[in-house]
C-alpha cells in the first residue's frame, strides 16, 4: 500500500495513519489509533482488569481482538500468583474473550500470537509487557504499554501515540558460523546504548537481514525495546510470506506497507554484518556488551535456553546441534524452555527433547519462569546464569548479588557443555 | 499545583526490576507494593522517603518491564514527583496515567543533590532548588497529556468520553 500524500513517509507513520482515517501522521504529533490486537498477561491483566472495570461499561470492545495469554508464573507457582490467575480466566469467560490461552495451550505470548496467527503485517497491537514490539518482525506497528492503558483500550478499541521518528539500521554481509539474530541486535544495543533508541521506532533493512530467518527477526524485533525504542519493525518480503503461508493466512488477509524512498529518518546507521562475533551482554546491562570469545574465564552455575527471545525452534536446533549425544557440565544447572506447546510438540518430534534429556538438560512446559527471576530455576546468592533471555538487570533472575549473561544458543548450548561461558568448537 | 518537599538522588538507567522486583508481582496490592519498593536498588529507599518525597534521577529512568506496579509502587510509598534526565517511555506513560507527575530537566536533574529542599510548581513550569537557590524552567505538557492531568488520569478521561457518547 503506498502513500496517497505526497510527503515521503516511514512505514511506522504510514500504520499509524492508517489506523485513524488518515493520509499523514506527523512525526511528533499525538493521535488516537485503533489497535487490531490488545494483549495482557498473567501479571498485568488483573490490573488492567480493574482499570477496566472503572469504566462501567458491560462490555469490551471487540471480543475477538483481546488475548490473554497466562505465561509468567505459570503453572501457577504459589497461591498468590494462582489467585492472579484464577481472577483474568473468570474475566475472559465472563466477557467472553475469545483469545484466552489455558495452560495446555499456552506459550510464552510473544511467541505465541505471530504462531496463532493473531499478529499480521500492517497490523498495530499493544499488549501489557514490554516485549510486544516483538511483531514488528511481521511489518507490523507493536509495543508494550502499563496495565491501565490495556484497560482502557479493551474498553475503547483505541488508545493515543506520539509518532515517532525512525532510525535505521542497515545490516549487510554474510553471518559468521553459528551467529545468530541474538547477536546482531546485542552488536547494535553495545553501540547506540539501552536509551539510544528512546520513543523512537527502528527499522532494520539490508541484505544480511533479508537472508535472516523469521525466528531470528522475532529475536531482533524482541529486543528493540532493550535499546529503549517504541517499535522495531522489518520488511515484508519473501520470508514473511512464506511463514504466513504456514500459519494459514492468504495475502488478503493482511496488508503491507513500506517506507517511501526519500522518508526522512532520524539517523541511518550502516553496520558491516561480517564484524559480528558470538557475543555476550555481561551484567548488568543489555548494552555491556563484549566477545564471548575475549570474556576469559567465567564459571557459570546455570544455563537457561528460552523466553520470548530465543526460545523458538531455531534456538533449540542451534542447542540440539551443540549438545546432543553429549553431556552437559555435571556442575551446572541447564533448564531448556520452548517457548510454546507447538515448539515443544516439533522439537519433541525432531528428537531434540530426547537429545537434552540424554544430556542432562531439564526441559520444562512453556512459561516466562526464570526470565525474570518468576519460578523454574532461580538463582541463589552469588550465582551466575548464562540466558538466551533479554534482560540481565541486578536482581533479574533471583538474589540481587546474582548475576545474568546474555547471549544467544549457541554461546549457551557450547557453554552448558563446559560450565564457564565459551563458543562452540568449531 | 504546587509540591515541596526533599530530594533523594538516584544514577542512570534505574529500571523497573529494581524499583519492584518480579519476585513481588504475585500481588497489585499496592501497599505491599510499595514495601519492597526500590529494595534491590536502595535497602534505605523506606526509611528516607519518610521525609524525603521528590525523586532525581539521571537518563532513562523506569527502563526495563512495563509493569504498571514500578509508578504505582512509587507512588504508593508516598513520592509525589519524579524529576529525571529522560524517562523510558512506558514508564513516563504509566505515570502520567495514574497521575504521578514526572518531569523531565536534564538540567535540573543533574544540579540538585541528594536532600535537596525543593520547590517545583507544575502549572507556572519551573523548579526551585531552594537549597542551592538555583531555577530551572520546565515545558509545559502537551495538550492531550495536560488534558488526562486534569481528568485525573486516563481512566477519568475515558470514562467521561464513555459518558459523552451515551
Ligand atoms: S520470556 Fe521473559 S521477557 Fe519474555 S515475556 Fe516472559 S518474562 Fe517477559
Amino acid at each position: 500500500m503506498g502513500s496517497q500524500s505526497n510527503k515521503p513517509q516511514t512505514m511506522a507513520q504510514k500504520i499509524l495513519a492508517y489506523h485513524c482515517g488518515k493520509e499523514f501522521a506527523e512525526e511528533g504529533e499525538i493521535v488516537n489509533a485503533n489497535v487490531d490486537l490488545v494483549l495482557g498477561n498473567d501479571i498485568t491483566m488483573p490490573l488492567a482488569i480493574w482499570e477496566f472495570k472503572k469504566v462501567g461499561l458491560k462490555k469490551v470492545f471487540d471480543v475477538n481482538k483481546i488475548a490473554i495469554v497466562p505465561d509468567h508464573f505459570t503453572p501457577n507457582k504459589d497461591i498468590k500468583s494462582a489467585e492472579q490467575a484464577k481472577l483474568i480466566r473468570i474475566f475472559a469467560r465472563e466477557y467472553n474473550i475469545k483469545n484466552y490461552f489455558e495452560v495446555g495451550c499456552m506459550g510464552i505470548e510473544h511467541a505465541l500470537i505471530p504462531e496463532a496467527g493473531l499478529a499480521v503485517p500492517g497490523n498495530l497491537i499493544i499488549g501489557a509487557d514490554s516485549h510486544t514490539c516483538t511483531y514488528g518482525a511481521l511489518g507490523a506497528l507493536s509495543t508494550g504499554m502499563g496495565s491501565t492503558d490495556i484497560g482502557m483500550a479493551m474498553a475503547t478499541g483505541k488508545t493515543w501515540f506520539m509518532v515517532p521518528k525512525t532510525i535505521k539500521f542497515n545490516f549487510n554481509g554474510k553471518l559468521n558460523k553459528w551467529v545468530s539474530g541474538k547477536d546482531l541486535i546485542l552488536y547494535l544495543i553495545g553501540k547506540i546504548g539501552v536509551d539510544g533508541a528512546l520513543y523512537k521506532s527502528m527499522e532494520f533493512t539490508g541484505s544480511t537481514i533479508s537472508g535472516l530467518s523469521m525466528d531470528s527477526r522475532f529475536t531482533m524485533a524482541n529486543m528493540a525495546i532493550e535499546a529503549g525504542a517504541k517499535f522495531g519493525v522489518f520488511n515484508v518480503d519473501l520470508k514473511t510470506k512464506e511463514f504466513l503461508r504456514g500459519i494459514g493466512k492468504k495475502e488478503s488477509d493482511f496488508s503491507i506497507f513500506k517506507s517511501d524512498e526519500n522518508a526522512e529518518y532520524e539517523k541511518v546507521y550502516d553496520f558491516n554484518a561480517g564484524e559480528v562475533d558470538l557475543l555476550v551482554a555481561a551484567p548488568h546491562l543489555p548494552s555491556n556488551v563484549k566477545k564471548a570469545k575475549d570474556l576469559g574465564d567465567v564459571e557459570i552455575d546455570q544455563v537457561v535456553i528460552g523466553s520470548c527471545t530465543n526460545g523458538r525452534l531455531e534456538d533449540l536446533k542451534v542447542a540440539n546441534d551443540i549438545i546432543a549425544g553429549k553431556k552437559v557440565n555435571k556442575n551446572i544447572r541447564v533448564i531448556i524452555i520452548p517457548a510454546t506447546q507447538k515448539i515443544y510438540l516439533d522439537a519433541l518430534k525432531a528428537g531434540f527433547v530426547e537429545n537434552f534429556v540424554k544430556a542432562g538438560c531439564v526441559v520444562s512446559t512453556p512459561t516466562c519462569g526464570p526470565c525474570l527471576g518468576g519460578h523454574m530455576g532461580i538463582l541463589a546468592e552469588g550465582e551466575r546464569a548464562l540466558s538466551t533471555t533479554n534482560r540481565n538487570f541486578v536482581g533479574r533472575m533471583g538474589h540481587p548479588t546474582s548475576e545474568v549473561y546474555l547471549a544467544g544458543p549457541a554461546v549457551a548450548a557450547a557453554s552448558a557443555l563446559t560450565g564457564r561461558i565459551s563458543i562452540p568448537e568449531r | 499545583m504546587v509540591i515541596s518537599d526533599k530530594a533523594i538522588k538516584y544514577g542512570n538507567n534505574v529500571n523497573t526490576d529494581v524499583i519492584i522486583p518480579a519476585r513481588y508481582l504475585n500481588t497489585s496490592n499496592e501497599n505491599e507494593l510499595a514495601a519492597h519498593c526500590f529494595e534491590d536498588l536502595d535497602k534505605d529507599f523506606i526509611e528516607k522517603s519518610r521525609n524525603s518525597k521528590i525523586i532525581i534521577a539521571g537518563e532513562n529512568f523506569g527502563c526495563g518491564s512495563s509493569r504498571e506496579h514500578a509508578p504505582i509502587s512509587i507512588k504508593a510509598s508516598g513520592i509525589k514527583l519524579i524529576i529525571a534526565e529522560s524517562f523510558a517511555r512506558i514508564f513516563f506513560r504509566n505515570a502520567i496515567n495514574i497521575g504521578l507527575p514526572v518531569i523531565s530537566n536534564p538540567e535540573a536533574a543533574k544540579n540538585i543533590k541528594d536532600g535537596d529542599n525543593i520547590e517545583v510548581d507544575l502549572d507556572r513550569g519551573f523548579i526551585k532548588d531552594i537549597t542551592s537557590g538555583k531555577e530551572y524552567k520546565t515545558n509545559p505538557f502537551p495538550e492531550f497529556i495536560q488534558k488526562l492531568i486534569e481528568n485525573g488520569g486516563y481512566v477519568n478521561f475515558v470514562k467521561a468520553e464513555a459518558l459523552r457518547e451515551n
